[in-house]
């Protein structure tokens, strides 16, 4: 029987071994899922934990309760990927063989590749640093705010926007506003990479008397002064300082050959294949690939890997030749005051933009709810 | 242009989120000083984009080229 290994219990990694154990019958293949924490986390959620909008509690749920009953799970951290002798090394000595690999590990942030910025700045990037960042702002009474993207890559690229839009509304209803300085960063010369979105977003800071600095990329923090310093030159002083840290990938992967020097794997864009290892995929935030990391770029992906695999394991590989990732990315955008608006696109269609409203908001609210029953299971 | 080693290169083509120049400003934060590095986009907003940024950080725009329907836009790290 088939060994099949998927490596990282997040969106991606849980979605794959349980599409796989629908796919596949019993015989043709063991499915083992190796996942560092026992927990399945919703991370789009912690951008509500600094605002005491959600409790950070509510965000995770026993990574066991969403799996399939044939899916293995072994809780361990990866510590070792040998490529020739097809083994997986767990920090516990555990080795697991497979004949098929699917890498799902993820990001994690990096803080320490910004001199400064453990010190001197917050984040809503992790479950621990969110409730940090409440405590924070439940003490802060006026001042000067600087929010930006602090690192590239970094998670869900809107996430910045949506919590300076937040932020905004939380400042207003603690009626402390009015004295505070808001300041919004960004890498390029717009509010945001998308053109679309730039032109929707910037009228809606300069509305809320936002302060927006362009061509911000930090390089350093200085936690005495409470300055954050660009590679472009420009120095902002702030009160409290909330940044979005730089990004890598799991650490087992940090300069092996199939990833680059920050862990990123290298993959096909469209086969989902690890370039050279037609055993090995990747998907989600794992890949070296220029698109957004996020949860539903995983959603879209893992029906592809799943196909393929299934056909390289059952010798009809040319029947799923067209089975193909297009680039597919669907996301929410939080404009604040319960409005949203929504992104959708893929390789060839840029995205489209709807319009704030009521609406998309609560689709929102409700899909961070439904995330539970329709995402890891494979329902949806 | 010929003569122009590249040291690294992404493949940006289709990427509207984070887009092109955040993938290009990325090699060039794990770049070495000195190194070459390429971004294909498929974005026509790059065009104005990319040299604009590259000016403002004061990074060296050695210059565009079209491959495939898509523009190889090519740079040299300096400090």
């Amino acid at each position: 029987m088939k060994q099949i290994v998927v490596l990282g219990g997040g969106t991606g990694g849980t979605l794959v071994a349980n599409l796989l154990a629908k796919k596949l019958k019993s015989k043709e293949a063991q499915i083992t899922l190796v996942s560092a924490s026992n927990r399945h986390l919703y991370q789009p959620g912690w951008l509500y934990v600094p605002f005491g909008k959600q409790d950070p509690r509510t965000l995770s749920r026993p990574l066991a309760s969403l799996l399939r009953k044939r899916v293995k799970l072994v809780i361990g951290k990866v510590c070792r990927l040998d490529t020739t002798t097809q083994e997986v090394e767990l920090e516990d000595h555990t080795i697991l063989a497979y004949d098929y690999l699917v890498l799902a590990t993820g990001s994690q942030v990096a803080p320490e590749d910004i001199p400064g910025f453990s010190a001197g700045a917050h984040y809503f990037y992790t479950e621990e640093a969110a409730f940090k960042l409440h405590a924070a702002l439940e003490e802060f009474r006026g001042g000067k705010i600087v929010i930006g993207v602090g690192g590239l890559p970094y998670k869900c690229p809107v996430a910045p926007l949506e919590f300076t839009f937040l932020l905004d509304e939380y400042l207003t209803d603690r009626k402390i506003r009015d004295k505070t300085e808001l300041t919004y960063t960004f890498p390029l010369n717009r509010v945001f990479s998308i053109e679309s979105v730039a032109e929707m977003a910037q009228p809606l800071l300069e509305e809320r008397g936002v302060n927006i600095e362009t061509f911000f990329n930090l390089e350093e923090v200085l936690p005495e002064e409470k300055i954050a310093r660009s590679m472009e030159g420009t120095d902002l002083e702030y009160d409290l300082l909330i940044m979005v840290p730089p990004h890598r990938g799991a650490k087992f992967l940090q300069g092996h050959p199939i990833a680059d020097e920050q862990g990123w794997v290298k993959t096909d864009r469209f086969t989902l294949q690890v370039k050279g290892y037609p055993n090995i995929w990747a998907l989600g935030d794992t890949t070296d690939l220029p698109i957004s990391k996020a949860g539903s770029t995983a959603h879209f992906e893992a029906p592809v890997i799943v196909e393929r695999l299934a056909g390289r394991l059952r010798g009809i590989e040319e029947e799923v030749g067209e089975e193909k990732y297009e680039g597919h990315v669907m996301c929410f955008l939080e404009t604040g005051y319960n409005k949203a608006s929504m992104l959708n696109f893929d390789y060839t269609h840029p995205p489209k933009l709807h319009e704030p409203s009521r609406h998309v908001h609560y689709e929102k609210m409700v899909f961070n709810k439904a995330y539970w029953y329709l995402v890891p299971t494979g329902v949806l | 242009m010929q003569s122009i080693t590249i040291t690294r290169e992404a493949d940006a083509r289709g990427s509207f989120c984070p887009g092109p120049l955040l993938e290009l400003i990325r090699q060039i934060k794990m770049a070495q000083v000195g190194d070459v590095i390429a971004v294909i986009s498929s974005d026509e907003g790059s065009k104005k984009d990319i040299p604009a940024w590259l000016a403002k950080a004061k990074q060296e725009f050695l210059g565009m080229e079209e491959v495939d329907g898509a523009t190889r836009f090519i740079c040299r790290k300096i400090k």
